[in-house]
């Protein structure tokens, strides 16, 4: 929370437990895990990072020629990586519920579900006319980098500011 | 190195695997998977400029910087030791249409003519990079997740509103790339 928000409207009190609302407002991953994880034991996710990135360079989804394909129609390999991806990861999740499958801690998996908003039709529009001119999604920016494309930190530091534009205008957005 | 790792990997092996990045993330640390909140986090650190949708604990989504941090060296490694270093092969009609816009024949994950730091001086390759990159940010944002967030990690929780996104991100590309990028890559 803000020290300067408060200090500015001192007879507001700043409610302690909205943080989780606030940071799983307009976003898919967040953390569900209760668990305060020392730091050190973070590199796991690095691990996990590792992996996906190889993934994402061998299947060559961060190829701008890939994407291009994809969108002229010239290709079924994006089809088919995004189609089987999802199917894998909906027969998991399917396989976690049915199982109560826990984490490698004990704690019970938690999934939130996503509620509709008009944001994700002028957002996802806006993203799709995004991932078709750099081909990229924000995964990938960080794969292209890693292998080198270095003047891809442009376009990710453009995306940052992307991002905070939108924090800017969130309000006065359509939503 | 066997050719079967060298060689790019087929989607019906690449696909299932990044499915798995689902189930590993859960399991590992109750993690829904999703990468363009990275962005968002990088924002809540560095510049929060009393904005309300930055103003939260952005450290317990570190794990998020971490899983980042990661993918590029991921890529750094497959790229320097997993690959053989061939030509992409791409589609002859793709081909043909880049180079009747100037753009060379491929040579790794990003056309050079397009994005490098040589191109951010010709005025295609500021658009695209800066604005490419721009709209990348914006809207992942707006529709609340990205490629991972809503298609796969969404899908995969059989999430509606994800399988709008998705859809939206399709209609996107498909407009850009056939209706307007042609324009640009004349300029």
């Amino acid at each position: 929370m803000s020290m300067h928000e408060n200090s500015e409207r001192p007879y507001v009190s700043v409610p302690v437990d909205t943080d989780f609302e606030v940071r799983s407002t307009n976003a898919m991953c967040v953390n569900q895990s209760e668990i305060d994880e020392p730091i050190y034991t973070k590199w796991k996710y690095s691990v996990a990072g590792i992996l996906f990135g190889i993934i994402l360079i061998k299947s060559e989804v961060v190829s701008w020629y890939r994407i291009q394909e994809m969108f002229r129609l010239q290709s079924f390999h994006m089809f088919g990586v995004i189609g089987s991806a999802v199917v894998v990861g909906m027969l998991s999740v399917l396989l976690i519920k049915k199982f109560n499958v826990k984490t490698i801690d004990g704690e019970p998996i938690k999934l939130e579900d996503k509620k509709f908003n008009k944001g994700q039709i002028y957002g996802g529009l806006l993203f799709g006319f995004g991932w078709a001119i750099t081909g990229a999604c924000p995964g990938p920016l960080f794969a292209q980098i890693g292998s080198g494309a270095l003047a891809v930190i442009v376009t990710l530091f453009s995306a940052i500011a992307g991002t905070w534009t939108y924090g800017l205008l969130r309000d006065r957005l359509p939503h | 190195m066997p050719s079967w790792i060298l060689d790019p990997w087929p989607w019906y092996v690449a696909g299932p695997l990044i499915g798995l990045t689902v189930p590993l993330l859960l399991i590992i640390g109750n993690k829904s998977f999703g990468i363009s909140s990275s962005l968002r986090h990088v924002c809540a650190a560095c510049m929060p400029a009393k904005i309300p949708f930055f103003q939260y604990d952005w450290k317990k989504e570190i794990w998020n910087l971490f899983f980042v941090f990661g993918v590029g060296v991921g890529g750094y490694l497959a790229a320097h030791f997993l690959s053989s270093g061939a030509a992409p092969i791409v589609d002859p009609r793709l081909t043909a249409e880049l180079s009747s816009y100037g753009v060379q024949e491929a040579k790794g994950l990003v056309p050079l003519d397009l994005f490098s730091w040589e191109a951010l001086t010709t005025t295609r390759g500021l658009i695209m990079m800066i604005g490419g990159g721009f709209l990348v940010g914006f809207g992942t944002r707006y529709a609340g997740g990205c490629t991972s967030g809503h298609a796969i990690m969404g899908l995969s929780n059989l999430q509606w509103p994800s399988l709008v996104a998705t859809c939206c991100f399709m209609a996107g590309g498909f407009i850009m790339a056939n209706l307007i990028l042609p324009y640009l890559l004349k300029l």
